[in-house]
C-alpha cells in the first residue's frame, strides 16, 4: 500500500516573544493629523510589558511555520466522529470577505443593512425548511450556546405552564455539553442508560418520565451513528407527560432531505453550521449554533430575530416572553454567510446527495473494517460508525491506534467517546471523501491492526514522524504553565 | 456536485461492498412515516459565478465604512487591519483544523493560542487567560458565574454604564440560577456612582461588574473600586469592549481587577455585522481551576522536547459533564489567532500608537462637536475613543439628515437608556482623518458637505 504519511524537513520556530528585539515593529499608520492628547497620569500605563517587538517579516514567517505543524481538512482525511469535518468550500471564504458584508456595522440602521438582514432571513427560512421547525434563531455562537438557548426556552415554557419541573433526562450517549447546558438552566440531570442495542427505547423513556421531568435531550442520529427509531413514540410519551424534547443537531448531516427532526415531534434543536453546513472549524471556532423551534416555543426565542414586513427586513426586539439575548448583536454573521453560500451552492438535491453519500461512506468504512475492529452495535449505521479496541492484542489500545494513524498521514477519529463504548473509535468520513481515500484509510487501519498483532511497539511508540512525540499531559495539568514569562521572571 | 467526488461506478462498488442494493437501503432504520415524502423547498443550486453575483448584489445594499463616513462603535469597532492578518489566517492548516485534540499534529494552533493567552495576560495585567470565549458579552456572563463559584455568593452589582447588551446577556445566563442582579447607576460625569455602590456592597456580594471604558466611552476609576469590592470579599470584574484602550490605559490587573473579560474584535477582525469576534477571559492564577473554557499549557514530549497541549480539562464539559465550570466547547479560536497576529504586528510600540491616535482623534472630534451650537457633552469624565453627545434637535431627524450626506453619525441611546432620547454615542478611531471629522462637524452645524 502507498502511505500518505512521510517525514520531511520541518522548521523549528520560537515563541513570538523570543523573536523580540527593542525597536522593531511590524505596522504602519498615517501620521497623526490632530493635536496629541495626554490622559491624566493616574489613568495611563507606561507600556504593555512583555509585548513583542518584531518586524512584519518575523510575523509572517512565524505564523507560516506554525501553520505547517497543523493538520486540517485541506491537509487530508479528518474522520473525527461527531465533528463532521467536511471540506470547507473556498468560495465561502470569498463570500464572507465581500466588503459589503464583512464591513457592515451591527448598529447600521435597518434600512441601510437590508442586504445583511435579507441574508439572515433567507438562512433562517432555509434551516427551518431543512429541519421541519417553525422558526429559527441565528444568535447562538456555537452548538453548546444553542443548547443553552434551547434549554432556557424549555425552562421558560415550563414556568409559563406554572410547572416547577426540575429534571432533564439525558441518555448516556450524549455529548458532555448536554448535561452542562441543562445545569446552566438550573435543571438537575438524570442520566438514562441507552441499553445494549445503543438505541433508546420508548419503554425506557416511559419508565423515567414523571411530573418532575421538564425535558428529554436526545441526539438523533445518536453518537453511535444510529437512528433513534422510536423517536416518534418517545416524543409522544414525553409530551403526554408534560415535557418537551430537545434534539442535539450535531448529526444532522445524516438527514438532510431524508427526514426532518421537526416532523418527528421534537420541539427544539440546535444546528452546527460549522459541521453540517461546511463552515470551517477554525482550530476550535468560531462556530454558529442556530436553534429551530416548534410553534409553541416561538415566543421564547432570543431577541432580536429577523423579520420581514412587506418588502422590508427588520430586527424584532419587542418580544416580551423572550429568554433574552445570549450575546451581543445577532450571532456569528460571518459564519452565517459561509453557511448560506453553501446552501445556495448545494440546493435541495445537493444537500440530500450530501447526506446520502455521508451515510454511504460511513457504511463502506464499516464494511471494510468490521472483523478487524470490534463493532459493538449492529444496527445499520448512518453518517458515522463506532468501533472499539476490544479485539486488539498485545496491550494495544485505541490511543495507540490513533497515534499510529498519524504516522500513516491521517487525522485520527474521535476516541474514547461516546463513553458507553469502552475504547471507542468513532469514525465520521463525511460525503466529501472519495472511495480512493476511504480505501487508503481502511488499508491503513487494517495494517495497524496487523501491526498490533505482529509488532505492537510500532503502535506504542507512535507517532514518530511528527514534530513532537506523545506529550506529557499529566505534567501539564499538575503544574500548569499557561503563559510565557521572560527568563528573568521564571527564576 | 463539485464538493462530492462519488461517481456512479464508485457508488455501485461501495454498495456492493456493503452488501445492499441501493442507497435508500442504508436508511432502512428510519421508519417510513418519518421519511420526507417531497423535496426540500430551497432555492435552486447556484454555480460559483452566480453565487458570487447574488451575494455581491445583497452586499451592495449595505452601508459600510467604505461607502459611508461612519462613527458607529458601541462594542464593534472599525480599525485598520494589516494585510498580513488576512493573508496568514487564510492558511487553511489553521482554519480547516478542528479543536486541537491530537496535539502531535496541532502544534501550530496550540503554540499560537499559547501566545494569544500570553498577549492577553500582558495586556490585561492578569496571570492566566483562556483560549477564548464567544464574545465580550458572553465572556462577561461567564465571569459573573465564575465569581459566584469562587465566592459562593449570589449577588452581582452591575454598572448601568456597562454595555447594555452585556447586561442583557448576564441576565439571560443567570435567569434560572437564583442570582441577585443589582443595577448600579452612574453619576452625572458618566462614571459609576460609588456611594450607590457602597449601599449595596456587602458580604453577600460576589462581584462588581464595570466596563473599562464603559458604554459611554468613559474611563472608570478602577483603583478604589477594587479596594471597595475586596474589603467585602467580592471580586472586581472588568469588561473591556474596546481593548485598543488597553494600549494606553493602566491595566485592570494593575488596578486590582480579579477577572478581566472583553471583546477582541478590534484586534484584526472586521465588524462583520457583529460577529465573529472573540471574547477574551483572564483571571488570577489562584482561581484558574474555576475558569471556564479551554486552556493551553506548555509541557514536554517523551523525548524532552517542548510542546503544547489542552490542559486542566477536568474543568470542562466533556469530562465533568453537569459539574463542568461551563458548557462551552467550540470557542472563537480562529479569531483569537487573528488577535495574536494583529497584536504581534503592532507590538509594544504599535498598540501604544494606535491607542494614542484613537484618543487624540476622539478628543479633537469631541471638542469640535461641543463647540457647535445646540450640541453638548453630558458627561465630563475622561473618555477614550467614544463619547456621548446631546442635541437639541430631534435625533431621528438629525440622523436622517446625516444619512442623506452618507454619514452614519452615531448610535442613538434611546433604546437602551430611557430618558436619553436626545443623546447619541460617537466613535472615532485611527481610521478617521481630520477632514472626516471636520465633515461631521460641518454636517452637524447644518451645513452641506
Amino acid at each position: 500500500m502507498s502511505r500518505v504519511g512521510t517525514s520531511g524537513l520541518q522548521l523549528n520556530e520560537k515563541l513570538i516573544f523570543e523573536h523580540s528585539d527593542a525597536g522593531r515593529s511590524g505596522y504602519s499608520l498615517p501620521k497623526l493629523d490632530v493635536p496629541p492628547v495626554r490622559l491624566p497620569k493616574e489613568l495611563t500605563r507606561h507600556e504593555v510589558t512583555g509585548f513583542p517587538e518584531v518586524s512584519e517579516v518575523d510575523v509572517v514567517r512565524h505564523y507560516t511555520r506554525l501553520s505547517t505543524w497543523n493538520y486540517g481538512v485541506d491537509s487530508g482525511f479528518y474522520p473525527l466522529g461527531s465533528c463532521t469535518m467536511k471540506y470547507n468550500p473556498k468560495v465561502n471564504e470569498t463570500a464572507a470577505r465581500i466588503a459589503g458584508l464583512a464591513g457592515c456595522h451591527p448598529y447600521t440602521p435597518e434600512h441601510l443593512s437590508q442586504g445583511a438582514l435579507e441574508l439572515m432571513f433567507g438562512l433562517q427560512n432555509a434551516l427551518a425548511e431543512i429541519s421541519g421547525f417553525q422558526a429559527v434563531t441565528l444568535q447562538p455562537a456555537a452548538g453548546a450556546h444553542g443548547e443553552l438557548a434551547g434549554m432556557l426556552m424549555v425552562r421558560s415554557w415550563q414556568e409559563a405552564k406554572g410547572g416547577k419541573r426540575t429534571k432533564v433526562l439525558i441518555p448516556d450517549t450524549a455529548h458532555g455539553t448536554n448535561p452542562a447546558s441543562a445545569t446552566l438552566c438550573g435543571f438537575e440531570v438524570v442520566p438514562i442508560e441507552s441499553g445494549r442495542s445503543g438505541v433508546l427505547t420508548a419503554e425506557t423513556v416511559a419508565q423515567f418520565m414523571n411530573d418532575d421531568v421538564a425535558a428529554l435531550m436526545v441526539t438523533n442520529p445518536n453518537t453511535l451513528g444510529l437512528f433513534e427509531s422510536d423517536i416518534k413514540q418517545i416524543c409522544e410519551i414525553v409530551h403526554a407527560g408534560g415535557g418537551l424534547v430537545y434534539c442535539d443537531g450535531a448529526n444532522l448531516n445524516a438527514l438532510m432531505g431524508i427526514a426532518r427532526p421537526g416532523d418527528m415531534g421534537i420541539d427544539v434543536m440546535h444546528f452546527n453550521l460549522h459541521k453540517t453546513f461546511s463552515t470551517p472549524h477554525g482550530g476550535g471556532g468560531p462556530g454558529s449554533g442556530p436553534v429551530g423551534v416548534a410553534e409553541k416555543l416561538i415566543p421564547y426565542l432570543p431577541a432580536p430575530i429577523v423579520v420581514k414586513k412587506g418588502d422590508t427586513y427588520g430586527l424584532d426586539f419587542d418580544r416580551p416572553e423572550s429568554i433574552g439575548r445570549l450575546r451581543s448583536f445577532y450571532g456569528n454573521f460571518g459564519v452565517m454567510v459561509r453557511a448560506w453560500a453553501y446552501i445556495l451552492s448545494m440546493g435541495a438535491d445537493g444537500l440530500k446527495f450530501a447526506s446520502q453519500m455521508a451515510v454511504l461512506n460511513a457504511n463502506y468504512i464499516r464494511s471494510r473494517l468490521e472483523g478487524a475492529y470490534h463493532l459493538p452495535h449492529k444496527h445499520r449505521s448512518l453518517h458515522e460508525v463506532v468501533f472499539s479496541d476490544a479485539n486488539l492484542p498485545n496491550d494495544c489500545h485505541t490511543l495507540d491506534v490513533a497515534k499510529r494513524l498519524i504516522d500513516y498521514g491521517y487525522h485520527p477519529p474521535t476516541i474514547y467517546f461516546p463513553l458507553v463504548v469502552k475504547g471507542s473509535i468513532m469514525i465520521e468520513p463525511t460525503e466529501t471523501e472519495s472511495k480512493e481515500i476511504l480505501d487508503e484509510f481502511c488499508d491503513a487501519m487494517l495494517a495497524i491492526a496487523n501491526e498490533a498483532a505482529e509488532n505492537p511497539d510500532l503502535l506504542h511508540a507512535a507517532p514518530t514522524l511528527t514534530r513532537v512525540g506523545r506529550l506529557d499531559e499529566t505534567a501539564a495539568a499538575r503544574q500548569p504553565c499557561l503563559c510565557w514569562l521572560p527568563e528573568d521572571y521564571k527564576a | 456536485m463539485r464538493y462530492i467526488p462519488h461517481t456512479e461506478e464508485d457508488i455501485r462498488q461501495m454498495l456492493a461492498g456493503i452488501g445492499v442494493n441501493t442507497v435508500e437501503d442504508l436508511f432502512s432504520e428510519i421508519p417510513s412515516d418519518l421519511r420526507l415524502k417531497c423535496d426540500l423547498n430551497l432555492p435552486e443550486a447556484l454555480s460559483e459565478p452566480e453565487l458570487l453575483r447574488n451575494l455581491k448584489t445583497l452586499a451592495a445594499v449595505n452601508a459600510t465604512a467604505e461607502n459611508h463616513l461612519s462613527f458607529l462603535g458601541g462594542g464593534a469597532y472599525d480599525h485598520f487591519i494589516p494585510s498580513v492578518v488576512d493573508q496568514l489566517i487564510s492558511r487553511s492548516e489553521f482554519y480547516s483544523a478542528y479543536t486541537p485534540y491530537q496535539p502531535e499534529i496541532s502544534q501550530g494552533t496550540l503554540q499560537a493560542i499559547f501566545e494569544y493567552q500570553t498577549l492577553i495576560c500582558q495586556l490585561t495585567g492578569m496571570d492566566v487567560s483562556n483560549a477564548s470565549m464567544y464574545d465580550g458579552a458572553s465572556a462577561t456572563a461567564e465571569a459573573v458565574l465564575m465569581a459566584a463559584r469562587v465566592t459562593r455568593r449570589k449577588q452581582i452589582l452591575i454598572a448601568d454604564s456597562l454595555h447594555p447588551e452585556y447586561r442583557e446577556t448576564i441576565a439571560t445566563y443567570c435567569k434560572y440560577l437564583g442570582m441577585d442582579l443589582v443595577a448600579i447607576p452612574f453619576k452625572e460625569n458618566g462614571r459609576l456612582d460609588r456611594a450607590e455602590l457602597a449601599v449595596h456592597l456587602g458580604k453577600q456580594t460576589a462581584a462588581v461588574v464595570v466596563g473599562y471604558p464603559n458604554f459611554f466611552g468613559v474611563i472608570e476609576e478602577l483603583a478604589g473600586l477594587s479596594d471597595l469590592a475586596h474589603a467585602q470579599g467580592a471580586l472586581l470584574v472588568t469588561a473591556v469592549a474596546e481593548p485598543i484602550a488597553l494600549g494606553l490605559l493602566k491595566s485592570p490587573g494593575e488596578l486590582g481587577a480579579d477577572i478581566v473579560v472583553g471583546e477582541g474584535q478590534s484586534f484584526g477582525m472586521p465588524v462583520s455585522y457583529g460577529g465573529p469576534g472573540v471574547g477574551f477571559f483572564a483571571a488570577k492564577q489562584k482561581t484558574v481551576r474555576s475558569m471556564p473554557g479551554r486552556l493551553i499549557g506548555e509541557t514536554k514530549d517523551i523525548n524532552g522536547k517542548t510542546g503544547y497541549v489542552l490542559t486542566l480539562a477536568t474543568r470542562e464539559q466533556h469530562i465533568r459533564r453537569e459539574k463542568a465550570t461551563s458548557n462551552i466547547c467550540s470557542n472563537q479560536g480562529m479569531c483569537a489567532l487573528m488577535a495574536a497576529m494583529y497584536l504581534s504586528l503592532f507590538g509594544k510600540k504599535g498598540i501604544r500608537e494606535v491607542a494614542e491616535q484613537n484618543l487624540a482623534k476622539a478628543t479633537y472630534a469631541r471638542e469640535a462637536i461641543a463647540a457647535v451650537p445646540g450640541f453638548t457633552l453630558p458627561f465630563d469624565a475622561p473618555v477614550f475613543n467614544e463619547f456621548v453627545v446631546e442635541t437639541e434637535t430631534p435625533l431621528d431627524a438629525l440622523m436622517t439628515r446625516l444619512e442623506g450626506m452618507k454619514i452614519l453619525g452615531g448610535i442613538s441611546l434611546a433604546r437602551y437608556y430611557p430618558g436619553m432620547e436626545n443623546r447619541f454615542l460617537v466613535c472615532v478611531t485611527e481610521q478617521h482623518r481630520r477632514e472626516d471629522i471636520d465633515l461631521l462637524v460641518t454636517a452637524l452645524k447644518g451645513g452641506v458637505a
